[in-house]
């Protein structure tokens, strides 16, 4: 974990109400897909948690969807502004249980972090599949980059305006996966909980009072004792969730 | 220059400690920097038994602050004993505060009696906050009758300072404040939080799981002010002064209403530097007010 300054590269509109930021600062303490990092807003009292959607020497990517005052700010950042950040924060997604074929599952603001994941897979020779769900064609975003990693993408959205008509279990019926790893909005990882054939990863989002590990504001019960979503999360896995 | 405290007897270096509940156990904390330079460290609040704690969610906003209810999650005082205080020992060596909490006199008393007798243990905070079970859920806190109950019993078993943890919810601190000195106490603490309600208007119902939570942060940091200045009128005892603390002037304000030591809380969470940070700007505040001896400037507001 680092608290450090970041400078905003580019922060550009990606989809409806959807940002995407890239800053340069100092990525060393990110240490696994499915980590986030913690945003000290100015006139915020507390920070705003977003995932690393990708990470590299110097560079950081996040994808954040605007739904509030804090996010709003963040869409009104320029390039050059600064931001303090905590990064390195949570445990993020275990690579090495993937097996040959693992499934990505990404809804809505829960797709930034299977970029990165998706990355380093087929770095090491995986041969994922991704299912990104959204609510309509004017949610959408990122499939192309997720297909040029060379995954194989298959987009659902609940009207049907693009790919699959439904949500994302409604595309996962025949598909065959070793493992599954995943994040999105809560119904959607209940689901998922329950439609999968593998073992797998949910990711969690909780309100945060310090985003590591202090305060015992973002505690949820898991089969393997109390785990606070911020240090010993956000990644649980299926064997331990409890609804 | 000095910025060396004594709180009932036990020296402090500094009087900076990180407020219960805002710094876990401590030891997480050696991830952003070296403990040892803190006055001391309240722990997390502890009960008799293990404590889950509230339904999600827990944590609200506030302009200048935040509402938690966390609701003392805790592993219960044998746990903290056995695992979490010698895991801190290990990386820190200033005195460990415990902070207890209770349902029932009774509760206080095994909790506290097992943290009296515990070598890692230097001060006790009693958190006098919560609901009375007995008798009807009022909190102990918020009746100068039950504050003396507590204390005088607490007292008893106890050969370690014991401080007395002060609600700000209450229309007359100072009269608890006096109360908990009659039955014995070594010193008092506050502010806790302030009572307050967060309503989310996109469900149109409120916000926290446990509907109600406590404001802290600098938002409360005048009401700890005024709070803190009207116990020093009120008891001799020492005063741990906290409520929004965020600066090292923040610390000196306490002191001067009449804080000997000062806890920092929700700064913690915001910035996990602060305390360290707050103790690093110490000595240039105290030159920018001309003051030399931190220990001489209590009350120095009256
Ligand atoms: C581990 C984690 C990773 C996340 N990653 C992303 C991401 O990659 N992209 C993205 O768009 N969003 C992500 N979120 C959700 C994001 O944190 C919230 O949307 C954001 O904090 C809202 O801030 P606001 O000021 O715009 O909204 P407001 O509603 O005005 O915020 C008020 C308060 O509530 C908190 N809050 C509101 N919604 C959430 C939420 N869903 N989860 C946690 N806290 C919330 C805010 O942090 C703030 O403290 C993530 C959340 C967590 C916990
Ligand atoms: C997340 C959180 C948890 C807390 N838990 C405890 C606790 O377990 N016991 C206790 O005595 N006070 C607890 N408090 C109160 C603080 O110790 C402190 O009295 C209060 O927050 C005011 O200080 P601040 O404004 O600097 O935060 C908690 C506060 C916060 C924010
Ligand atoms: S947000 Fe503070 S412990 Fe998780």
């Amino acid at each position: 974990m680092k608290k450090s300054i970041f400078e905003i590269i580019e922060n550009r509109s990606i989809a409806k109400d959807v940002c995407l930021m890239r800053l340069t600062g100092d990525t060393s303490a990110i240490t696994a897909p499915g980590q986030f990092v913690n945003i000290e807003l100015e006139g915020f009292y507390l920070r705003r948690p977003i995932s690393v959607c990708d990470w590299e020497y110097g560079v950081l990517t996040i994808i954040y969807k605007v739904v509030g005052k804090g996010t709003e700010k963040m869409s009104a950042m320029t390039a050059g502004e600064k931001l303090e950040l905590l990064t390195g924060l949570g445990n993020g997604y275990d690579m090495t249980l993937s097996g040959e074929r693992p499934l990505l599952v990404g809804g809505g603001a829960g797709v930034p972090p299977m970029y990165g994941l998706c990355r380093r897979l087929t770095a090491q020779g995986k041969r994922p599949t991704v299912i990104l769900g959204f609510n309509t064609a004017a949610d959408v975003f990122f499939a192309e980059e997720f297909k040029a990693l060379g995954a194989n993408v298959i987009v659902t959205t609940v009207d049907g305006g693009v790919g699959v008509k439904g949500f994302v279990t409604d595309a996962m019926k025949e598909l065959e996966y070793s493992y599954f790893y995943s994040c999105g909005p809560e119904p959607m990882l209940k689901a998922l909980y329950n439609a999968s054939a593998t073992e797998g990863q949910l990711s969690f989002e909780e309100r945060m009072g310090c985003g590591f590990g202090a305060c015992m504001g973002c505690t949820c019960k898991t089969k393997y004792g109390n785990k606070r979503i911020c240090k010993d999360g956000p990644v649980l896995k299926k064997e331990e969730v409890v609804w | 220059m000095n910025t060396k405290v004594n709180l009932c007897g036990v020296e402090l270096q500094n009087p900076v400690i990180p407020a219960s509940g805002t710094f876990g156990f401590g030891y997480e904390f050696t991830q952003w920097y070296d403990i040892n330079c803190l006055g001391a460290i309240s722990v997390k609040g502890t009960t008799e038994k293990e404590r889950f704690g509230n339904i999600q969610p827990r944590i609200a906003e506030a302009p200048s602050g935040l509402l938690n209810a966390v609701g003392l999650q805790n592993p219960g005082i044998e746990a903290v004993l056995a695992h979490e205080l010698p895991e801190l020992r290990k990386v820190y060596s200033q005195p460990i505060i415990a902070n207890i909490s209770g349902f029932s006199k009774e509760e206080y008393v095994k909790s506290c009696a097992l943290a009296d007798a515990d070598e890692n243990v230097d001060l006790i905070e009693v958190n006098i906050s919560c609901p009375n079970v007995h008798a009807g859920g009022m909190s102990f806190g918020t009746e100068a009758s039950s504050a003396l109950e507590i204390t005088k019993a607490v007292k008893a078993v106890c050969k370690k300072p014991v401080i007395i943890k002060l609600t700000p919810n209450v229309t007359d601190i100072a009269s608890i404040a006096k109360a908990c000195e009659d039955g014995g106490a070594d010193g008092v603490s506050l502010i806790n939080t302030l009572l307050a309600m967060r309503i989310d208007l996109k469900t149109k119902k409120p916000l926290l799981g446990n509907v109600t939570g406590g404001l802290s942060g600098p938002a409360v940091f005048p009401v700890a002010v005024r709070m803190v200045y009207q116990v020093y009128n009120a008891v001799k005892i020492p005063i741990i002064g906290m409520g929004g603390v965020s600066s090292a002037e923040d610390v000196i304000e306490l002191m001067l209403a009449g804080a000997t030591a000062v806890q920092v809380g929700a700064a913690n969470l915001k910035d996990p530097c602060a305390c360290r940070d707050i103790i690093a700007n110490l000595p240039k505040a105290m030159e920018k007010y001309n003051i030399t001896d931190l220990s001489k400037i209590t009350g120095g507001a009256h």
